[in-house]
């Protein structure tokens, strides 16, 4: 499939639908995107797993580390990795060996491998890359609404008020062509140019 | 199934606006209050440290005033937009993140007055040097490219003429460059050009004019693209580095394709403090609402004012791109089809005081510094908006001595080419 853009509804449909997420790279360190992901995602309701072997020991919003997807003691619906694109490829490998198999592949904003997008694709699981879950959830509940962040949907409905460990409504009208890419120019003259 | 796409118009009344969660207003609240309570300490630090979605304090942001960023975010094809106190705080905020001392803009010579004073003395105070450029001539930009540039500013309409630049040009000039292209759309409004749409990086407004359209609220406001890779080449560390004011945050890496309008907000607005009453986001918003409508009876009446004027005795020549024979013609069919804006000049034969004669034989029409009223404006901008730039400055600007502007209100156009052709004859 094309990983330049997705449509709202590909992202809606993977967001409403996984419980568990391990997030491969997670950082403990506060200023780190990864915290700040995990923290969030926990916040609304999701099933976090830190996985990150320098950390074992320890725990983040209290849940332990891990050192590999393979010392997950429960079924992972999706696997959200907080690394470089060249070390995207044995994350995507060591997935596909787990049974059951995870839904999901999530790349993180910066993050993208198209090989072993195609990989886990041909193993029936579906791949985002380049975007972060944060922001996407935050965008298609509105709640990013409160910076300015164009959300790109509309609603006529009252907006609940988010408490902790609420999960939001994704199911919002979309526009803008309904992708998440508002910044498709920027990835087209960035494959013009290499 | 794909979702059917909102049009502009319904863009214009719903985008950002969501019935409020508390009471169910169906009408964007007046969030009047400087700050906001916290969950719990947690809670607090979360949204310090830029880890959590919230409101903290007005001149960080609002809730009204994230409505209008989002509404026009949404009209101009943005990531996110950051409203600010004026279209001059505006430029402020975007060129502290792209400029250190010793840096510089390139900046096409046919802008706002009140933008060229900024440029060429309050920000060379800054040690932010500017290098004009003639719009008129893509290859000027290209010259004035140096090692230091690190942005180029453009009007899309540009005053006080309402000449139409083009964007798509001078937008490879940046690319070639590897700088953001930063374009003023405040003459056209997105409702006649989409400037992201031609290769803007960053769209500037000064909402006091189309936008808000009423003349009562001054207002500016920042969109961000999202299509510029800000960590090339470490050009623009306020983006690309760890920031000390948030413990070693990186801001591109943390908010993506909407960190310049992050960096905006908690870098520029936070420190600077240009904030937007949430008042006026209000009355901005409301406006907006109409900006189609309005938009298009601007044009349609500036289009009739300025035929009457082209064959009048008393002018020599009237500048308005929606002309046939006119130098801009072909760009405004290109960039802006559905009109060519509301702000235009005429030259009068009879010189300087024939200029200062209209404006005071004026019925109608109000002589103030201002455009893109309901009102329809008059300024004589040689003793006036452009009255501190020497002589030449003036006729390269468009500001000639024998230079009257209009802003063309949405009266009833009989009225308006009535109250002109008496003042001209008396």
């Amino acid at each position: 499939m094309n990983h330049d853009a997705y449509d709202d509804n590909y992202i809606r449909s993977i967001l409403n639908n996984v419980k568990s997420i391990a997030m491969v790279g997670a950082s403990p360190v506060n200023v780190r995107p990864s915290y700040f992901a995990f923290k969030y995602l926990a916040q609304r309701g999701y099933d976090m797993i830190p996985v990150n072997p320098g950390h074992v020991g320890k725990a983040l919003m209290g849940k332990p580390f891990v050192a590999s997807l393979a010392d997950i003691d429960r079924p992972i619906d999706m696997i959200d990795i907080f690394r470089n694109s060249s070390h995207i490829m044995p994350v995507v490998e060591e997935a596909l060996k787990l049974s059951p198999l995870p839904k999901v592949i999530w790349m993180q904003l910066g993050a993208r491998d198209d090989a072993a997008a195609e990989k886990a694709e041909a193993a029936g699981l579906k791949v985002v890359m380049n975007r972060c879950p944060k922001i996407e959830y935050g965008r298609l509940s509105s709640e990013i609404s409160w910076m300015g962040v164009n959300s790109r949907t509309l609603s006529s409905k009252r907006a609940p008020i988010p408490t902790q460990g609420m999960r939001l409504s994704l199911n919002r009208t979309s526009f803008g062509g309904g992708q998440t890419a508002a910044s498709d120019r920027a990835a087209k003259n960035k494959t013009e140019t290499t | 199934m794909t979702d059917r796409l909102p049009g502009f118009s319904t863009l214009a009344v719903h985008a950002g606006a969501q019935p409020d969660p508390t009471t169910g207003a169906r009408a964007t609240p007046i969030y009047q209050t400087t700050s906001f309570v916290f969950n719990d300490a947690d809670h607090a630090a979360s949204l310090f440290g830029l880890q959590a979605f919230g409101n903290i304090y007005t001149r960080i942001g609002n809730p009204t005033n994230a409505v209008l960023e989002e509404r026009v975010a949404a009209l101009e094809g943005g990531t996110a937009a950051l409203a600010v106190a004026s279209g001059h705080a505006a430029q402020l905020v975007v060129l502290q993140q792209l400029l250190k001392p010793g840096d510089e803009i390139i900046a096409a010579r046919k802008l706002y007055g009140g933008s060229i004073n900024q440029f060429t003395h309050a920000f060379k105070a800054f040690g932010w040097n500017v290098a004009w450029a003639d719009p008129d001539e893509v290859e000027s930009f290209e010259r004035a490219v140096t090692p230091h540039t690190k942005a180029i500013f453009i009007e899309s309409i540009a005053n006080p003429a309402g000449s139409i630049t083009d964007i798509e040009a001078i937008a490879a000039v940046a690319r070639k460059a590897g700088v953001p292209l930063i374009v003023d759309n405040t003459l056209a409004s997105p409702y006649l050009i989409k400037p992201i749409d031609h290769g803007a990086d960053i769209v500037v407004h000064s909402l006091t004019k189309f936008l808000g359209g009423h003349g009562n609220s001054l207002g500016g406001i920042i969109v961000d693209a999202g299509t510029f890779d800000w960590s090339k080449d470490n050009k623009y560390p306020m983006l690309s580095e760890p920031r000390p004011e948030y413990h070693g945050i990186r801001i591109q890496e943390t908010f993506g394709n909407f960190a310049f309008a992050i960096a905006c907000r908690v870098l520029g607005l936070r420190d600077l403090g240009p904030a937007l009453s949430p008042f006026n986001a209000f009355m901005i918003l409301t406006g907006i609402e109409t900006l189609p409508l309005r938009m298009q009876k601007h044009c349609d009446n500036a289009k009739a004012v300025a035929e009457f004027l082209s064959t009048h005795p008393a002018v020599s020549a009237v500048n308005y791109a929606g002309l046939p024979g006119d130098r801009y013609n072909a760009l405004q069919r290109k960039y802006a089809p559905k009109g060519a804006g509301a702000v235009f000049t005429f030259s009068l034969k009879g010189g300087y005081d024939a200029g200062v004669n209209l404006v005071s034989n004026l019925k109608l029409f109000s002589h103030l510094a201002n455009v893109g009223d309901t009102r329809s404006l008059v300024i004589h901008p040689a003793s006036t908006t452009h009255s501190q730039l020497d002589d030449a400055a003036k006729v390269k600007s468009g500001a000639a001595p024998e230079v009257v502007r209009l802003s063309i209100g949405i009266e009833d156009k009989e009225d308006l080419i009535a109250d002109l052709d008496q003042a001209l004859r008396a």
